[in-house]
Parts: structure tokens; C-alpha cells; sequence
């Protein structure tokens, strides 16, 4: 590096990490971090979508609900997947889910990585928008704490619709965004070519979202990225889980959801 | 456009405006609604001069130093003269007071960003704050992509709002009208206690071309109109644009009662 200049990572570049295949899965890292893990299934309603799973267990010696979007590493998986694109059963399994550890006064933890809420004809028949809309209406009071990890993709609404917490982590090579680059780039230009222009533009990165106090902090991924160590990503996730936790624990539930209404309330830049 | 003969955005028919007006901006010819700016959508809804606007002096900054979002807003701003995509205030519907929230369809498509967001979740509050109920006329292209995760956000605020307000046993009423997609669809507009739309208005949360896209067939005549989400549950009910104010006189009406008061 003594006779070239350090780039700056383009945003675009840490699009690509974040959509890495080989990306650790919200099941790889349960099957890291959480002990005597039971997946659990189905909305109770319409069907089990496998774009997000579910499930009980221990972190460390605490029962935590934990909930995630999953991508498939393959097309085969990802089909069955559906490209960690939920349907609207599956933020109703998710809702179903944290009602539970609600009851049970569990502790709620959330991996966030979808390209976003899937596009389709059952999807806007069954209530799309107001599956999500429902989920942030009720995750907004649920008296247990709940912690949010972007591990790869936060695509929109999508994302947004099993993200609500007291506290939201990224890992240092992810984003999260109101609309991917390639989409804002064929509604701004009509060419989704410049999706990198537009991926700088739309400040993704986790750097950017904490730059506007939009998320608590950033956990570092280990060398090039989390898809070369996942072990030791799971690592940093699970400390990072832990020491938060401790804190969340302490806080009687009536002032949780008073501090994360405020949390909410605050985000937005405006003049008057 | 002639501002004494309006065409028809549909039929391309001419109409004189008084005609025009006294049919609530539906087209005599196809049956077309023109969509309508938010001042005549509130001279509409509400009782005379009732109506009282709060907030109108939030503007949006450019967080983001989106390309081209400065002059959008300063085009939009001049075009409208409106600070932004929403108007807020207070009113009477029929006698019922309630606070309001008007989109407009001229100011960046109806988009929310961190302006129309903390906009409506200040009705939100002030009705929480006054007990008064909460109606909101809808019109949106969803969240504003040139605020990026500021928009997205924004909806977390709104429903929440919404949230709070109904655990205090205040209702809010929504009224689609066309269109009606996106961030929006997903947050305050699909919260509604009860949920009204105006004939064939486009609602939905990913835009018909995205869906013709991503599944890669054409889209089932209706498709994401009112009247088929009334038939998929997701509605209490289509109304007529001269309907719609006596509607929600009565739906003030009977919420201003309640009975069997637990509290
Ligand atoms: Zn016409």
C-alpha cells in the first residue's frame, strides 16, 4: 500500500459482501449461538413459510425466542427458500412467535437478511402490506426485550417487518435500505446498470445508518468478511448479544416501551 | 390544462369545472376519479371552516445529498404551495370534531419521508393528547426513496403512533384513494379500525410492475383495485367519492359513544 492510494470501499462493494453466498444463515448462526435449539412452524393460519425460521432455546443460560430470514446457499435451497423473500404467513409466523415469548418473557432475538418482502400475486391477495404493517404496530409494544441483527441484506419493508427493537445491530458488511440499489436505479435513470451510483447514493452501509442514529452499533466481521470465518462471527454476534441482553434485562417492561417508542420517535431529519 | 375546462386524465373528455366540482371531480363520461389536491379533498371532508392546520412549517432537508432531491423539493414546494406532502389539522366532520390528514397527489407522488412521517405521527399524538379520533385521506407512491432508511423508518414511528392511540381506545379511520402502495400501505394506511377506498383505487405494497416482473406473467384484471381487496378481506368497504363524508360522519358518530365504558 506504500505507493497506492487507500481506496474507499464503494458501497456497491459492500453490497456485494452482504449478498455473499456464502454468508453465514440465520441457521448457522442459531446453530452456533443457541443451545438445545427447537424450531418451531406455521402461522396457524394459511401455511409455514420457510423464508423465515423460528424457534426456543438457550443463549448462554438465558431462554430467548430467535427468529430470522433464511437464504438458501444454493438454487435448490433458495427455491424452497424462496430467497429468504416472506410471504405475508411468514411475518404472521414471526408476529405468532414473539406473542409467545412475550408470554413466556422471553427475550426476542432477530437476524435480519432478505432482498425484501416478496412480490407476487398470493402475497398482495393475502395482505402484504398489512402483514408488516401489523408487525410493526405490535412488535412496537411487546413487553420483552428485543435485539435486531442485520447479518446481510435489510431490504425494506421486508426487513423492517421482524427488525423492531430496543436495540439493532449490523455487521460491518451489510446494508439496509428503503429499496435496493438496483430498483432505485431503474425508477430514478430507467437502468438498473447504475445500481452502483445509486447504492452510493442511497447510504446503505452500516457506517451510514449509525451516522444517522438509526441503528446502536456495528459488529466487526472478521478478515474480508463474514463468509471466510463463521465461527468467529457468531462469536462476535453472540458477545454482542450477551452484554446487551444484561443491560435489557435490568429494564422493567413498562420503560422498555416507553424508551423504544422515543427510540422511533426520534428518527428522521427535518427542519421547522 | 385548461383551468376552466379540465380534461379527464382517462377519456380525455373536457369538463367545465363547476360541473366538475359539483360532481366531486368524477368524470360524467367514464366514471373516472381525479385525484385531487389536498385543499379540495379537506373543503370536501370537513365542515365549513373547520378545518385547522397544524405543523405547516416543517420542511424536508436533503439528509442524504440525494441527486437531484433539493430541486425536487424546491420544484414541488413552488408547484404545490405546500411545504410538503401532507396537510395535518384539526376539523369537524358532520359536527364531530377529529383531527385530519390530507395527502397530496402533486407533491412528490404523496411520498413519506422524515416530513410526512413526524407530520402524521403528530396527529397521531395530538389526538392521543386531545381524545379526539384520527381520519387520514391517503394517496402515496410509499416510502420516499431520496430519504433512504430515514423513510423506511419512518413508517416504524407511524405505526407505533397508531399503536398508542388504539391502546387508549381511539380509532383511527383510513380512506384509500388511488394510489395507495408501498411504505405507506405497510404502516398507517393498512392500520386504519376501520379501513374505507374509493372505487378501482390502486392499493397494494409491491407496484404491479415489480410483480409482472419478478413472476413473470401478466397481472389478473382487478388486480390490487379496491374492489378486490374488499373481496380478499383487507377492506370494510368501497365508497362513493360523494358518499364519503357523510360516511364518516357516521362512522364519528358512533365512535363518540361507548356504551360500555370499562375505564
Ligand atoms: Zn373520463
Amino acid at each position: 500500500m506504500s505507493h497506492t492510494e487507500i481506496k474507499k470501499i464503494k458501497a456497491i462493494d459492500i453490497v456485494k459482501l452482504a449478498r455473499h453466498t456464502k454468508r453465514p444463515t440465520t441457521l448457522d448462526y442459531i446453530g452456533f449461538i443457541i443451545k438445545d435449539f427447537i424450531e418451531l412452524h406455521g402461522d396457524r393460519r394459511f401455511s409455514d413459510d420457510k423464508a423465515i425460521v423460528g424457534g426456543i432455546g438457550f443463549l448462554e443460560n438465558i431462554a430467548v425466542t430467535v427468529i430470522g430470514h433464511q437464504k438458501g446457499r444454493n438454487v435448490k435451497e433458495n427455491i424452497r427458500r424462496n430467497f429468504g423473500m416472506a410471504n405475508p404467513e411468514g411475518y404472521r409466523k414471526a408476529l405468532r412467535l414473539m406473542e409467545e415469548a412475550e408470554r413466556f418473557g422471553r427475550p426476542i432475538i432477530n437476524f435480519i437478511d432478505t432482498p425484501g418482502a416478496y412480490p407476487g400475486i398470493g402475497a398482495e391477495e393475502r395482505g402484504q402490506a398489512e402483514a408488516i404493517a401489523y408487525n410493526l404496530y405490535k412488535m412496537s409494544t411487546l413487553r420483552t426485550p428485543i435485539i435486531s441483527i442485520v447479518t446481510g441484506e435489510g431490504g425494506s419493508g421486508g426487513a423492517l417487518a421482524i427488525s423492531i427493537a430496543d436495540r439493532i445491530y449490523m455487521l460491518s458488511n451489510t446494508i439496509y435500505s428503503v429499496i435496493s440499489p438496483e430498483g432505485c436505479a431503474s425508477i430514478l435513470w430507467k437502468d438498473a446498470g447504475k445500481a452502483d451510483a445509486a447504492a452510493e447514493s442511497l447510504k446503505l452501509t452500516a457506517k451510514d445508518l449509525f451516522y444517522f442514529k438509526i441503528i446502536d452499533g456495528i459488529i466487526e466481521e472478521p478478515g474480508n468478511g463474514a463468509h471466510e470465518d463463521h465461527e468467529s462471527t457468531a462469536k462476535q454476534i453472540k458477545s454482542t448479544l450477551i452484554s446487551t441482553l444484561n443491560e435489557l434485562l435490568l429494564i422493567e417492561p413498562s420503560t422498555l416501551i416507553d424508551q423504544r417508542y422515543q427510540k422511533y420517535r426520534k428518527m428522521g431529519v427535518f427542519s421547522e | 390544462m385548461s383551468k376552466l375546462f379540465p380534461k379527464c386524465p382517462k377519456c380525455n373528455t373536457s369538463h367545465f369545472i363547476s360541473f366538475l366540482k359539483h360532481a366531486h371531480y368524477v368524470c360524467s363520461k367514464c366514471g373516472y376519479l381525479l385525484r385531487l389536491d389536498a385543499a379540495i379533498r379537506v373543503k370536501m371532508i370537513c365542515d365549513k371552516r373547520s378545518f385547522t392546520q397544524f405543523d405547516e412549517n416543517i420542511r424536508s432537508l436533503d439528509p442524504l445529498e440525494f441527486p437531484k432531491y433539493r430541486d425536487k423539493l424546491d420544484k414541488s414546494i413552488k408547484e404545490t404551495k405546500l411545504n410538503e406532502a401532507v396537510l395535518t389539522g384539526t376539523c369537524r366532520i358532520k359536527g364531530f370534531p377529529s383531527t385530519i390528514g390530507v395527502m397530496d397527489p402533486r407533491f412528490i407522488m404523496g411520498s413519506m419521508g422524515s416530513v410526512v412521517g413526524e407530520k402524521i405521527t403528530r396527529l397521531l399524538e395530538y389526538s392521543l393528547g386531545n381524545f379526539l379520533p384520527s381520519v387520514i385521506i391517503i394517496l402515496s407512491g410509499g416510502a420516499r426513496m431520496q430519504e433512504g432508511i430515514l423513510s423506511l423508518m419512518q413508517m416504524a414511528k407511524t405505526s407505533a403512533a397508531v399503536k398508542r392511540l388504539n391502546d387508549n381506545h381511539l380509532p383511527l379511520f383510513t380512506v384509500l384513494t388511488d394510489p395507495t402502495t408501498g411504505g405507506v400501505t405497510a404502516s398507517y394506511a393498512m392500520l386504519g379500525n376501520v379501513i374505507i377506498a374509493e372505487p378501482n383505487a390502486l392499493i397494494g405494497f409491491a407496484g404491479p410492475r415489480v410483480i409482472e416482473q419478478t413472476i413473470g406473467q401478466k397481472l389478473p384484471q382487478g388486480f390490487q383495485r379496491a374492489e378486490f381487496l374488499l373481496e380478499h378481506g383487507m377492506l370494510d368497504m368501497v365508497v362513493q367519492r360523494k358518499q364519503l363524508r357523510s360516511v364518516l360522519g357516521t362512522l364519528l358518530k358512533i365512535h363518540s359513544q361507548r356504551p360500555y365504558s370499562y375505564h
